[in-house]
Formats: structure tokens, C-alpha cells, sequence
């Protein structure tokens, strides 16, 4: 009797579980997961897990073999290329990013005044240095910038200056790989102030217009506070990109001359793969990690003050 | 405080003309409301006064200056926007000064003329508030505020009514008009809405077409319409247009509508259309409270006729009725005591005295 009760209510359990695990499975959060699970396993295997085995190579010693704690970092903190390398990536990023951003501002104004037929092949060809592989553009760089062949250089003597070092002079190679990172970046804030422009609503403009602003009070009142959070969004997502930046100091200068306009990646590159020491060069590329945090610290907390206005 | 005056004002977009030589005087204190269905060229003639959009052909006065080529910034106006266009990362006060702010006006002052116009409007509580914070009728009032703090010449508005619901519409209409009782400023305002201009305006201008129809006070555009497109445009329901021929039977003229209906002329009429050719094809214009049920208006000037409503409309304090009549489609207004139904026969009655008569070809009011 109690058997038969039993065999009675267990497929009736059964059947509950299964209608509550296709619940379960039919609940719009979990198809969301599994829809970003496929992103989540590229970022785990591609990101996470090389941050830690870096994180696990910094305390090793050149061979390998050996558990050396921080010794690699204070290894660092004692080198002056070390210190030069840190002041060199702050300048080059600061530099850059701040040229970009002016240049992408003032472009990106000029485009959206543009009349509409015109814009979008405007637009377009304003794309091209972003859209071009960097480590093909900065080869055509490289042959502008030649000591002998130079173009620049050819047309710098047609009015008697020159020839200018370009990549032979520490100060001129700086200049030179800032230029072609503000050449080859200055496109991305364009193109996001362009579609922050484009976003503010012509009334308050003509309201601004006629409670009195001229133009430059309606860029000051109006325009930079409805721009605020996307200018702090690509300043940072610059930053960071440029801090990082490998492909065009590496083609344009190898970091030379005199390690003059290495930067973190490239000096990390250096040691770590050419100078087979890549314990030393993990804890190189490790050193971006806080600075990068503080400024990605310092503009995030912006925008989440000014987040709850428009 | 100014008057405004345009004349032969002309807009071209590339090859269409939107605003076709319009010629106006606004007289100083003066509400004057543009009103005319979507694309008649109302907000456009707005936005030339502004200043937003150039002047094609014409000229522009505010206060006696041809203001042609005066930015917007040197007209010393102000606009109210549709979508009120308040500057959303500023609060309230911020948004209400801005003007105040630029011209660089003593601190105090500014705080003076701020608080007051916020008592004006009734939205002091709010004034530290950002606009994202506000109900849609809140923002009205503070585009109304920023308008008023700078004490212009003029204010301009731009269907500020439009983004309302239909209760704080109404609300905001006589909020509106109490504010310009109070301040006086020439006030240009323009609508879609025909019962916004009726309740608003010292003066309608009707716009069709970039042209104006007819400028008058709201009563003289109701009851003497110029043309078939005012005498439709204004007065909701709108005016029955009726196709009729004229008659004459024993020296007296008659309106006949159809086969059955024949309607004498009042007599101090008669002389007005004795000159109309009799073979001219007229509109026979008819408010829907001209056409009554006959129970209860039973006096000389009323002719009866039958009629068999299609569609009873009650409204509580009166009721319409639609009914076909000469190959038209008609609604009368009838004393809501009336026993109606649709599809019964129902006695009505013409009120003559408040008859239109138009000429169908050219559409005036003869």
C-alpha cells in the first residue's frame, strides 16, 4: 500500500521540477546570461587569466625558476630608464589626448555646420586615419619622417629650413610619435562629439540665442555641460589606449633614440621579449594597472555626479 | 514694450514659398495670436520675428527699427518653445536668469526679478529644482519665468500649450492670459488650436497657406468670417457649408436648399444680395446653434424644416445632432430636454438672422 502511495507521488515531484527548471530556463535574466556567457569565457580566457599568470610571472626571476616576490619591482623602482619610461608615457598620453580631444572638438564642429548633403562624405574620409591599421599608416609615417628622402623634410628645404631629425633627435622623435598618435586617434573624438552634438536639440540653442549668448557663450553654456559625460567617456577610453600604446612608437622609433620615447608597452616588449627577460618585462606592463585605475577613478566618479541631469 | 510691424514679410525654402507677403501691425500691449493648420507658415512668421530664420523678402519693425539683420540676441525678446527648451543641467533659477546672467545685471537684482516672477508663477518652491525634475506643466511656467525676468519688448510663443494634456491646457491658458493682464508686453502667440486663439487673442490673425485670410478680435472673426476657410476654421463644432440657389418669388428673394426647403432672406439682408448674379452657385453657412430643434424656438426669424438625425451627440448642456441634408452631411445643436433619436424624424428650425452666404467658386462671404 505505502509502496504504491510512494510510485503514486514521485512522478507527480518529478514533473514540478522539470516545469520549474523550463521556468527557470524560460526567465528573460537567464537567456540574457547565456546570450553573454559566450563574451564572458572570451573575456575570462583572454583577459582574466593573462592578467593573473602576468601578475604570477612578475614574481619570478629571469630563468623562471625561482620565487622572487616583489624583487623584480624594486629591481625597477632602482633604474633611471625606469623613471624616464614612466614620465615619458604620462607626457605622451597627456599630449596626445589632449591635442585629440581639442582637434576632435573643433572638427567636429565644423562637420555638423556643414551642410547635410556634403557631411556624410566628410565624415567619411575624416574616418580614414582611424579606420587604417596603425601599423600601416605609421609605416608611411616613417617614410615621410626618412632623414633623407624625407617629404617633410624636401619641402622644409624648398624654404631653406631643415633637414629636421625626425626620429634621430630625442625632442623631434617625441614630437614625432605624438603627432602620428594625435593623427591616427583624433578621428574617435570626432566622430563621438560629433554624435554628442548632434544629440543636444536645436531649441536650446535658439533659446540661448536669444536670451542673449553669442556663439562662444553657447559652446561655454550650452554645448560643453550637454557634452560633459561624453567628453569624459572618450577622454578616458583615449587615455587609457593611448597610455597603452605600442604599434606606432614600436614601427616609427623602437622606442630610440636612447630610449627616448619608449613607453610602457614598448619598454615592456623590449625587455621582456627582446632581452628574454620576461619576468622584468610583466612587471613593466603590470605598472600601468594603477596608474590607469586612479584617472579611470577620478573621471567615472564625474559622470556619476552629473549622470541623474539630462 | 514696443509695437511690431511686418511688411510684405516673404519666406522661400529653395523652391517653395512658405510665408507669402504678409503684412501686420501689432500695436504695443497688444496679444495678437497666429493660429492656421500645420504648414500654414504661423510658426515661421514667429521664428522671422525671432530672428531664428532670415527674412526672405520684407521688412521686420520691433518698436520702429527695421530688425532685418538684428540677431535674435540684440531684439530684446523673448520665446516660450513647444518643448520649452529649458537648459537641462541648469535648476530652475539658473535656467530662469540665464539672460539676466550674460547681460551681467547686478547679483542682487537678478535675484529680485527672479523671485518675483517665480511668486507670478507660482513655482518658488521649485526654483533650486533641475528641470528633469519638473511636471510638464511646471516647465511651462519656468519657460514663462525666463521669458518674463528679462522684461523684453516682446515675447514670443511657439504652441507652449501643445506638449499638455487637455485639463492643464487649459489651466496654463489662463495662467497665460493672467500673466499678460499683469505685465502688458506685446505678445505674439502662435496656435493650431482655434479655442486657444478665441480665449487669448485681443486680436486672431488666420493664417492659410502663408497668407493671411482675416485679422480681427475673436468675436468679429466668429460672427462676420471673411471667407469660407475662417468661417470653417473658427467655432468647433464647425460652420455647415450647404450648396443652395438663389430664388425669387413675388419680388422677395429665397435661399432654396434641395427640392424641399425654401428659406426667405431677412429683409435687412435683402439689399446685400439683390446683386449677386442668380446664377451663381452659393454656400449656404450655418453655425450648429443656428440650427435648432423648433419645440423651443418658435419665433419669426426661426424657419422650421424636418429632418432625420443619423448620429445624437448629448453633451450635458446641450446636445448636437447630425443629419444629412442636400446630398451634406449637418450638425445642429438642439436643447438637451429633447427626446432625439437617431434615426427618427425630428423637427429643427433655421435661425436666418445668423446666416452666411459664400460664393463656392472663390470661397468669400459675400
Amino acid at each position: 500500500m505505502v509502496d504504491a502511495a510512494q510510485s503514486m507521488i514521485q512522478p507527480v515531484k518529478a514533473r514540478t521540477t522539470r516545469s520549474g527548471l523550463r521556468k527557470f530556463f524560460e526567465r528573460k535574466s537567464t537567456i540574457a546570461f547565456f546570450m553573454a556567457l559566450p563574451l564572458m569565457l572570451l573575456i575570462a580566457i583572454m583577459v582574466i587569466y593573462p592578467a593573473f599568470y602576468s601578475l604570477h610571472l612578475a614574481t619570478l626571476n629571469k630563468s623562471m625558476q625561482r620565487f622572487v616576490g616583489f624583487g623584480n619591482f624594486t629591481f625597477l623602482f632602482k633604474r633611471e630608464t625606469f623613471w624616464m619610461v614612466v614620465q615619458q608615457s604620462c607626457f605622451f598620453a597627456i599630449t596626445a589626448v589632449i591635442f585629440k580631444a581639442l582637434i576632435g572638438f573643433v572638427v567636429a564642429h565644423l562637420v555638423h555646420n556643414l551642410p547635410d548633403k556634403g557631411q556624410r562624405k566628410w565624415r567619411g574620409m575624416l574616418l580614414v586615419p582611424w579606420v587604417i591599421p596603425p601599423a600601416m599608416s605609421t609605416l608611411a609615417w616613417l617614410w615621410l619622417f626618412d632623414p633623407s628622402y624625407s617629404a617633410f623634410n624636401w619641402i622644409l628645404a624648398q624654404v631653406g629650413i631643415g633637414p629636421i631629425p625626425w626620429t634621430g633627435d630625442a625632442s623631434w622623435a617625441r614630437f614625432s610619435v605624438i603627432l602620428v598618435n594625435i593623427w591616427a586617434g583624433a578621428p574617435f573624438f570626432l566622430i563621438m562629439y560629433l554624435a554628442a552634438l548632434k544629440s543636444v536639440p536645436e531649441q536650446l540653442y535658439e533659446a540661448a540665442a536669444i536670451d542673449g549668448a553669442n556663439w562662444w557663450q553657447r559652446i561655454w553654456y550650452i554645448t560643453l555641460p550637454m557634452m560633459r559625460n561624453i567628453i569624459a567617456i572618450t577622454t578616458l577610453f583615449s587615455l587609457i589606449v593611448t597610455f597603452a600604446n605600442f604599434d606606432i612608437v614600436r614601427i616609427l622609433t623602437a622606442g630610440g633614440p636612447l630610449d627616448k620615447t619608449h613607453l610602457f608597452a614598448t619598454w615592456a616588449f623590449r625587455i621582456g621579449i627582446e632581452g628574454n627577460d620576461i619576468p622584468l618585462g610583466a612587471s613593466i606592463s603590470l605598472f600601468m594597472v594603477p596608474i590607469l585605475a586612479i584617472a579611470a577613478i577620478f573621471i567615472l566618479r564625474d559622470i556619476n555626479k552629473r549622470g541623474n541631469e539630462a | 514694450m514696443a509695437e511690431v510691424t511686418l511688411r510684405k514679410v516673404v519666406k522661400r525654402y529653395d523652391d517653395v514659398e512658405a510665408v507669402r507677403g504678409i503684412d501686420l501691425d501689432i500695436p504695443d500691449h497688444e496679444f495678437v495670436v497666429l493660429v492656421g493648420p500645420s504648414g500654414c507658415g504661423k510658426s515661421t512668421t514667429l521664428r522671422m520675428i525671432a530672428g531664428l530664420e532670415d527674412i526672405s523678402d520684407g521688412e521686420i519693425m520691433i518698436g520702429g527699427d527695421v530688425v532685418n539683420d538684428v540677431p535674435p540676441k540684440d531684439r530684446d525678446i523673448a520665446m516660450v518653445f513647444q518643448n520649452y527648451a529649458l537648459y537641462p543641467h541648469m535648476t530652475v533659477a539658473e535656467n530662469m536668469s540665464f539672460g539676466l546672467r550674460l547681460k551681467h545685471y547686478p547679483k542682487a537684482e537678478i535675484k529680485q526679478r527672479v523671485t518675483e516672477a517665480a511668486r507670478m508663477l507660482d513655482i518658488t518652491d521649485l526654483i533650486d529644482r533641475k528641470p528633469k525634475q519638473l511636471s510638464g506643466g511646471q516647465r511651462q511656467r519656468v519657460a514663462m519665468g525666463r521669458a518674463i525676468v528679462r522684461n523684453p519688448k516682446v515675447f514670443l510663443f511657439d504652441e507652449p500649450l501643445s506638449n499638455l494634456d487637455a485639463k492643464l491646457r487649459v489651466q496654463m491658458r489662463i495662467e497665460i492670459k493672467k500673466v499678460h493682464q499683469k505685465v502688458r508686453t506685446t505678445t505674439v502667440y502662435v496656435t493650431h488650436d482655434q479655442v486657444e486663439a478665441m480665449t487669448l487673442a485681443d486680436r486672431v490673425v488666420v493664417m492659410n497657406h502663408g497668407r493671411i485670410e482675416q485679422i480681427g478680435p475673436p468675436n468679429e472673426l466668429y460672427h462676420r468670417p471673411a471667407t469660407k476657410f475662417v468661417a470653417g476654421f473658427i467655432g468647433s463644432p464647425a460652420m455647415n457649408f450647404i450648396p443652395c440657389r438663389f430664388e425669387e418669388s413675388g419680388g422677395l428673394l429665397q435661399v432654396r436648399v434641395g427640392d424641399t426647403i425654401a428659406l426667405p432672406i431677412p429683409p435687412d439682408r435683402m439689399e446685400r444680395y439683390r446683386a449677386i448674379p442668380r446664377d451663381t452657385k452659393l454656400l449656404l453657412g450655418l453655425r450648429p446653434e443656428h440650427l435648432v430643434d423648433a419645440q423651443s424656438n418658435t419665433s419669426a426669424t426661426f424657419q422650421p424644416f424636418d429632418a432625420t438625425p443619423d448620429v445624437i451627440e448629448p453633451m450635458g448642456m446641450e446636445t448636437f445632432v447630425y443629419f444629412p441634408l442636400a446630398g451634406t452631411q449637418l450638425c445642429g445643436r438642439i436643447n438637451p430636454g429633447i427626446e432625439a433619436r437617431a434615426g427618427q424624424p425630428l423637427r429643427l428650425a433655421v435661425d436666418l438672422n445668423h446666416m452666411h452666404l459664400l460664393n463656392e467658386a472663390t470661397g468669400h462671404v459675400l
